[in-house]
């Protein structure tokens, strides 16, 4: 694992996020270091997905976003690509009629660099060679863990340096969530930082240093990961103890 | 079915492509000894046409559904009549007049678009039904206290086309040959056509075109790709607004007549079937689909009474009833037994052969 950089990549100060007149995140402020792998727990409705929708500005919120050192509150969401901060959203999100090749592809819709992004779809397929097999195929004839791992492909296309990932776990069999997750570490090995956001609680805390739990709307711990494990409150909320 | 769907770019085999130009040029004539009627029905198919082509910018490329499309085309319509009729006394010349109708449905589908941006499938369905009606209410309002629109009347007199000394409206003979205005129109309509193929290829390949096709695919999604979905979606309505315009004017030329009664919620339904039926996305099949569409009803307007008569020597049937439902029943085995429409995007077949395993 890379060692974490003293310099925030990422910051939240105050986060709130309200649905017409109900709060879903209720002042929130935590950081993610360069080169760190964060994780945010929580149970349903806890805030967490539009915790991370309003980081990839998604959904308006107040408070203060900052990424590498920028406030990017105000910016529209498809500016972001270009900055290096890019979102895996929650339930995949893949083109389901493209293939395989092409959903990769649209990753790089911001880019110009044609023969950059050959080379990077073709680094892609290394890293994930069960999609190579499928190059061809419509992206919906997928299985969902290869889904999973194709929109964690096509977000880096997009050459980000911070990845928002949303659930990746969700609905999938615990053989493919556990694929899953030895992709989004290699990704960190490359030097990705990472900000995670599960509902299983003990493989991200496996995978993470750092984690904060979420409860209707506010964090209510943060600690680092071998701490979250051992908590009881962590135990008993989300370890089924 | 294998006609060079590559046509834009297909430059090995040429013989079918003179043969089917030849036809297309000799087809008017051929028409016009059935009846000049043929040649005005064969027009309307290729206004429809073009109207399908604008409709499938918004629902077959960028998946948004649009139930008011009509509007565009009255506008574009009513541009027309007001600039070349003795109603408000211009008489502007229709080379002026068409981009003009086409900028101001441009101007009205971003109107729409802009407060629609969120909605998605259903909701703005409804919302693009209901700017479809307001436009057709307007036209039948606004004749007090300042008459603009001449309400349920409608604009009558409108000029027809003029290049130097022909004139659109008028029967002229070239070399025995007698060319009415209806054929004259229709060499301007097919000239319109090609013109709006090759936009629509080329958007379709583009990079616009790649974002409307992932904003159909998935929205969030498009988003994170750095997609600004909000110009995107606006521009495909701006985009199929603006062919809505354009065909709209020269609609109001050939009848020489609007009225609010033209753009019914029926025409917004009728151009959106054309699109779905030939196949949402693809433009050879939106083409197969808006003709088949426009001919079959006249067809059977011509067939129905003489075959009832042949068989059971007496009308047993209404004719319109039964044409009706001919029509109807042709509509629900086509989508029964082709989904994807009759000559389908390929990534709407992969899906739906995909989806029959």
């Amino acid at each position: 694992m890379n060692k974490p950089e003293s310099s925030p990549l990422l910051d939240a100060l105050n986060l709130e996020v309200h649905y017409g007149g109900i709060a879903a995140v209720k002042g929130v402020s935590f950081s993610v270091m360069q080169g760190e792998m964060v994780c945010l727990l929580g149970a349903n409705g806890a805030g967490k997905t539009s915790t991370l929708k309003a980081l990839a500005r998604m959904i308006n919120s107040t408070g203060e976003i900052r990424y590498a050192g920028e406030k990017i509150n105000e910016l529209p969401s498809h500016v972001l690509i270009n900055k290096g901060l890019a979102l895996v959203p929650e339930g995949r999100g893949i083109f389901a009629r493209l293939t395989i090749a092409e959903n990769l592809t649209m990753g790089a819709y911001h880019r110009q660099d044609k023969a950059e992004i050959a080379a990077d779809v073709e680094r892609i397929f290394t890293m994930l060679p069960r999609l190579k097999e499928r190059e061809n195929q419509v992206a919906g004839t997928l299985s969902g863990g290869e889904q999973q791992m194709l929109a964690i492909g096509r977000a880096l296309m997009g050459r980000p340096k911070l990845l928002l990932l949303d659930e990746p776990s969700m609905g999938l069999a615990p053989i493919m969530v556990a694929k899953v997750f030895e992709v989004i570490q290699s990704v960190a090995a490359q030097g990705v930082t990472i900000f995670l956001v599960e509902q299983n609680a003990l493989l991200a805390l496996k995978v993470c240093s750092r984690g904060y739990v979420m409860e209707s709307g506010k964090i209510t711990i943060s600690d680092t990961a071998p701490n979250l494990l051992a908590d009881a409150r962590v135990r008993a909320a989300y370890l089924g103890e | 079915m294998k006609i060079p769907t590559n046509f834009l770019h297909n430059k090995g085999n040429i013989a079918p492509m003179i043969a089917l130009a030849i036809a297309l040029i000799a087809l008017p004539f051929a028409l016009a000894l059935v009846g000049t009627a043929w040649v005005r029905i064969t027009n309307f198919a290729v206004l429809f046409v073009l109207l399908s082509l604008g409709l499938n910018i918004v629902v077959g490329f960028a998946g948004l559904l649009d139930l008011g499309y009509i509007a565009f085309f009255a506008v574009g319509a009513y541009t027309y009549g007001l600039l070349a009729s003795p109603h408000l006394g211009v008489h502007l010349p229709f080379w002026i007049i068409l981009p003009i109708g086409a900028l101001v449905a441009c101007i009205a589908g971003a109107v729409l678009g802009a407060p629609t941006l969120k909605l998605r499938g259903d909701y703005l369905a409804i919302v693009t039904l209901g700017f479809g009606e307001i436009v057709r209410i307007f036209m039948n309002n606004m004749a007090a206290p300042i008459n603009i629109t001449n309400g349920p009347k409608g604009i009558a007199q409108i000029d027809s086309f003029q290049i130097g000394p022909i004139d659109f409206g008028k029967v002229d003979t070239l070399g025995g040959l007698i060319v009415s205005g209806p054929i004259k129109y229709y060499y301007f309509l097919m000239l319109a056509l090609m013109v709006v193929v090759i936009i629509n290829g080329r958007l379709k390949d583009s990079r616009i075109g790649r974002a409307w096709v992932a904003i159909r695919e998935d929205e969030v999604a498009a988003k994170a790709t750095g997609i600004n979905t909000r110009n995107i979606k606006l521009l495909a309505f701006a985009m199929g607004a603006s062919f809505g315009g354009l065909s709209g004017g020269m609609f109001a030329a050939i009848q020489g007549f609007v009225s609010p009664e033209s753009f019914i919620l029926n025409e917004s339904i009728m151009v959106l079937a054309m699109v779905v039926m030939g196949g949402m996305g693809n433009i050879w099949g939106v083409i197969a689909g808006a003709v088949l569409l426009s001919f079959v009803p006249e067809i059977l307007r011509y067939t129905v009474e003489p075959v009832q008569m042949a068989i059971f020597g007496k009308m047993w049937i209404d004719p319109e009833v039964l044409r009706m439902l001919i029509f109807g029943l042709a509509l629900v085995l086509t989508m029964r037994f082709r989904p994807a429409g009759i000559w389908p995007e390929s990534r709407h077949r992969r899906e739906m052969t995909a989806a029959a395993k």
